[in-house]
């Protein structure tokens, strides 16, 4: 057509993918489970993204949260309980090419993965982190988690949770080389759209904590925003998540707030008395380590043979 | 074994014309405080007499402690390296000479059997003349202790010669008994100035003229002051193949680069690091990359998600790793991921004994996971075979979609050995991701109904896009909790290690091929040891082989058939069993070593063991004894 080549033609017209190219299998969640509309919001991000769905790989670890490969048309990773982290990074270490998602929830990521959060936080491959929130274990019926609210009564604490709940946000943002950190609920497409989307333009770890809703064990965690959507704080700014007017009405509480002031997101962070919502801190110049760890990929059969011949060399008699 | 050369009792003279003496081997120990660089000199006259033609063997005496207490007897830190005009596999008996920095390190050398009557000490004499009493005392009661065990001690003031080269003897010592034993056995004295200026390259003249300085004068204070010469001819083999000296885990980190594997995932640990540091000082040039991950786990996982995504990885840990690394090691087995596991072997359970041998994750390697977790495990013998099964190891997890362990052990990974330089293949060397379109019809588990064998795609290959599971799954690698699919997808991995085992080759008996009396069966790096002691009593003329396997899982063919060739057979391994004569022990509770536990049940043949768990690897002399009297009680 237009006097061009057939093969030609081949090459303008490339893939095109639609919502369907990223369906995996049939989701399993409970009805009402807030992992539905992340579910939808990452393949949303994928279309709007063109990436070809062989070169995205979703990792996960165990619970509900990490049934998230299963239900995406990418490569998958389904991986142990608490180890979706260090599986990404090494997907990552000599594959830069690959896109790479996380799906991890608070009991897989806070708490049996706790040490490989810390350092995947510091290693800042590039990838999105999606950490499915919803302040108790799931897929094991109903235990308490890192981030259950004190007092909330779960199968391994029937007179209320002893502890006050973990803060990720502080945790995260103390992390030397920490290089995106936002937080969104479920229950606002637009801006959960806007908020992953932001996170995986975002070169390096991006970590995104999204408040869950689950109607079967937790309730009551989301309750107190949904309800009183005066307990959120929407954090505006050019730099930050973009909000159009109509999502923004729904937030009584805003301020604006400027994702590369580290210690103005700390004291939000830190506040807990409003649940902060939008971009609260982002750096693009933190070092990216997949910048070392891909080196050297294009040496050549010939170098690598007379590399190791040298190395053969040194302990010759 | 030795010929002793004909010292007499001889105390230090001066001068005089000395001929060497011709010894066919020798054993020498280097003993001082940690610190001092005893290992050093002891790796770099290792170094010195390989390429003088002889075989050699080193073993390093390594305190648990970085900077244990001076003087003190737990705190020995140094080296042994036995020389000779053949082939040496192993530490030997009891060494005949010893350089010692101080009294004290030697107690524990001689409590732990190191020595025998006879053997000479070069005792550093400082301490006689100590400003402290206490020393000036221990010293004097040591050295006549040393002459009750039938030592010969020549106290020789070393310190003091070195003192007038350098500021600080402690720093530079090593290098003065360097050309002190270097004199003794009349090694070259051009190769030990060259080792030394490649030792210290990195450092600059400054550094290396003063230690050449040192080995001048040790290797003159020795041809002044002592009257042992001796001459060990070279091992003349064939000379023409070009050869190389390093330890086991330099040859495990050579193997890697050769294999072709771009990623070292690791977490430090006793005794395997060592592997690691080495490659990191190199791996750049070859394109790879050490990963020091956050903990053991991670290194798995790391590695695991490497190799998925298309970049077969390797992790190089030892037994406490090895726990912590198991449920990932399930997941690589479930979802067929190959990549390469190096475990070398150190005292358990638990923290164990970090710095020593021992042979005891054989059962843990093979059956650690929970659930049936089919993997293969072979096991280096050789310094020579860490490089080479690395490579093969890369090889089989590729082909066989499954991971692979192989066992070395601190024996090996401290050992150093000369061998014939491996010659490199391209075609070792890992070929680029594949990504071509994946064909959509070959599901992602294209279990081969005979051998259990399938394809994988990989990342980036358009429409092979799977998700990988430790979930029970379908060949399509979707979720399954159905009875039939988890009975033949276990099936179908279980099949890959009979597939392997097919391939391989019935085991060579070291001995009379037609059977006999004793078959001693062994694996891993105490090959060299047993079959020294084999030889030894076969010259004798009595009726015992040696039988030695590398490949643990699967076993090697064959063996049920080979072992009822003889009387009796028994293993000898270096992890704990229960002695048949202790206390409460009856043939119903007894426990056996860990290769005899598997022959047993896979042969229903009743074999015995022997095994230790001294930390120390096999002597001949030791397993000699054993053997005899084994043979005895089969033939009365």
């Amino acid at each position: 057509m237009f006097g061009l080549k057939a093969d030609w033609s081949v090459d303008v017209f490339e893939r095109y993918f639609t919502l369907g190219n990223y369906a995996g299998g049939e989701a399993r969640w409970c009805p009402g489970c807030g992992d539905f509309a992340v579910l939808n919001t990452v393949h949303r991000v994928l279309r709007d993204a063109q990436m070809p769905p062989e070169k995205s790989v979703v990792v996960s670890g165990i619970g509900c949260s990490s049934r998230l490969p299963h239900y995406v048309g990418t490569y998958g990773l389904h991986g142990l309980h608490g180890r979706a982290l260090p599986l990404a990074n090494g997907v990552k270490a000599r594959r830069p090419d690959l896109d790479v998602w996380v799906g991890t929830g608070d009991g897989d990521c806070f708490s049996i993965g706790g040490g490989h959060w810390l350092h995947a936080m510091r290693y800042n491959m590039d990838m999105v982190i999606l950490i499915f929130d919803n302040g108790i274990y799931g897929l094991t019926k109903k235990q308490t988690s890192p981030t259950t609210p004190t007092g909330e009564r779960t199968n391994t604490h029937p007179e209320g949770s002893l502890l006050p709940a973990m803060n990720p946000l502080t945790v995260t943002l103390g992390i030397t080389n920490v290089s995106f950190v936002a937080q969104v609920p479920d229950w606002n497409p637009p801006l959960l759209y806007e908020t992953i989307k932001a996170a995986h333009k975002h070169r390096g770890t991006s970590f995104v904590r999204i408040i869950q809703r689950c109607p079967v064990f937790s309730d009551s965690f989301c309750k107190p925003y949904q309800d009183h959507p005066e307990n959120m704080l929407l954090l505006n700014h050019e730099t930050g998540i973009p909000a159009a007017d109509n999502v923004k009405k729904l937030f009584k509480e805003q301020i604006e707030h400027d994702p590369s002031d580290w210690l103005e997101a700390m004291k939000i962070a830190r506040d807990e008395s409003k649940l902060p919502v939008g971009l609260l801190f982002q750096d693009p110049d933190a070092v990216v380590y997949e910048d070392f760890s891909a080196k050297g990929l294009n040496k050549t059969n010939e170098e690598k043979l007379a590399a190791i011949n040298t190395a053969l060399d040194a302990f010759a008699i | 074994m030795t010929q002793q050369a004909d010292n007499g009792e001889s105390a230090v003279q001066i001068g005089g014309n000395k001929t060497a003496a011709k010894v066919d081997e020798y054993i020498v120990e280097i003993v001082s405080d940690s610190g001092e660089g005893a290992q050093k000199c002891g790796q770099t006259f290792g170094n010195i007499s390989g390429k003088m033609g002889n075989g050699v063997w080193t073993v390093e005496i390594i305190p648990a402690e970085i900077q244990p207490p001076a003087r003190s007897p737990a705190g020995a830190s140094g080296i042994r390296i036995r020389i000779g005009s053949k082939y040496i596999t192993n530490m030997g008996n009891e060494a005949e000479l010893v350089v010692a920095f101080n009294e004290q390190v030697l107690f524990s050398r001689i409590a732990n059997g190191a020595y025998k009557e006879g053997t000479i000490v070069l005792l550093e004499n400082k301490w006689e003349t100590d400003p402290d009493e206490k020393i000036r005392n221990q010293y004097s009661a040591a050295v006549k202790e040393f002459a009750e065990h039938g030592l010969i001690v020549h106290e020789l003031p070393m310190e003091e010669a070195c003192l007038k080269i350098v500021k600080n003897a402690r720093k530079g010592k090593n290098m003065f008994v360097l050309g002190m034993i270097s004199y003794i056995f009349s090694r070259e004295p051009d190769l030990g100035r060259k080792e030394i200026a490649n030792t210290f390259a990195h450092k600059g003249d400054k550094v290396i003229q003063p230690n050449i300085d040192l080995f001048d004068s040790g290797y003159a204070f020795a041809a002044e002051r002592l009257d042992y010469l001796w001459e060990i001819p070279p091992y003349t083999t064939d000379t023409t193949k070009p050869t190389i000296i390093t330890n086991g885990n330099q040859a495990v980190g050579l193997g890697v680069m050769a294999a072709g594997m771009e990623l070292i995932s690791m977490y430090p640990i006793t005794p395997a690091t060592s592997a690691t540091h080495y490659v990191a000082d190199v791996f750049d040039n070859v394109g790879g990359f050490v990963h020091q991950a956050e903990d053991e786990i991670a290194a798995m996982g790391f590695a695991l998600g490497a190799s998925y995504a298309g970049k077969t990885a390797c992790t190089i840990t030892s037994g406490p790793g090895m726990a912590l690394k198991t449920e990932l090691i399930g997941l690589a087995v479930m979802a067929e991921v190959p990549l390469v596991i190096v475990d070398v072997q150190r005292g358990g359970p638990s923290t164990g004994l970090p710095t020593k041998v021992e042979q005891a994750d054989l059962l843990s390697s093979i059956y650690g996971e929970p659930g049936d977790a089919p993997k293969v495990v072979i096991a280096a013998a050789t310094i020579e075979e860490c490089f080479h099964f690395v490579v093969l190891a890369r090889k089989l997890t590729e082909a066989f979609r499954t991971p692979v362990i192989l066992l070395t052990d601190a024996n090996l990974a401290t050992g150093v050995q000369p061998y014939t330089r491996p010659e490199l293949q391209e075609e070792w060397l890992s070929a680029p991701v594949d990504q071509s379109p994946w064909d959509d019809s070959v599901p992602a588990f294209d279990w081969d109904e005979g051998t259990g064998l399938s394809q994988r795609p990989t990342p980036g290959q358009r429409n092979g896009e799977y998700v990988l599971t430790g979930l029970s799954h379908t060949d399509r690698s979707k979720v399954a909790y159905d009875s039939d699919t988890n009975q033949t997808s276990m099936a179908h991995r279980s099949r890959k290690l009979a597939a392997l085992q097919k391939t391989l080759k019935p085991p060579k008996i070291h001995g009379d091929e037609a059977g006999g009396d004793l078959l001693i069966v062994g694996w891993g790096s105490t090959m060299g040891a047993i079959e020294e002691s084999v030889d030894i009593l076969r010259e004798q003329g009595k009726s015992i082989s040696a039988l030695h396997l590398r490949f643990l899982s699967p076993l090697e063919p064959g063996l049920k058939e080979i072992f009822s060739k003889f009387k009796k057979v028994m293993t000898v391994e270096i992890n704990y069993s229960d002695d048949p004569n202790g206390p409460l022990i009856t043939e119903e509770n007894r426990r056996y070593a860990q290769l005899a536990m598997m022959l047993r049940a896979q042969t229903l043949i009743d074999i015995d063991c022997w095994s230790v768990v001294y930390g120390h690897p096999l002597q001949p002399g030791m397993l000699q004894e054993e053997f005899n009297q084994r043979l005895d009680a089969l033939n009365n």
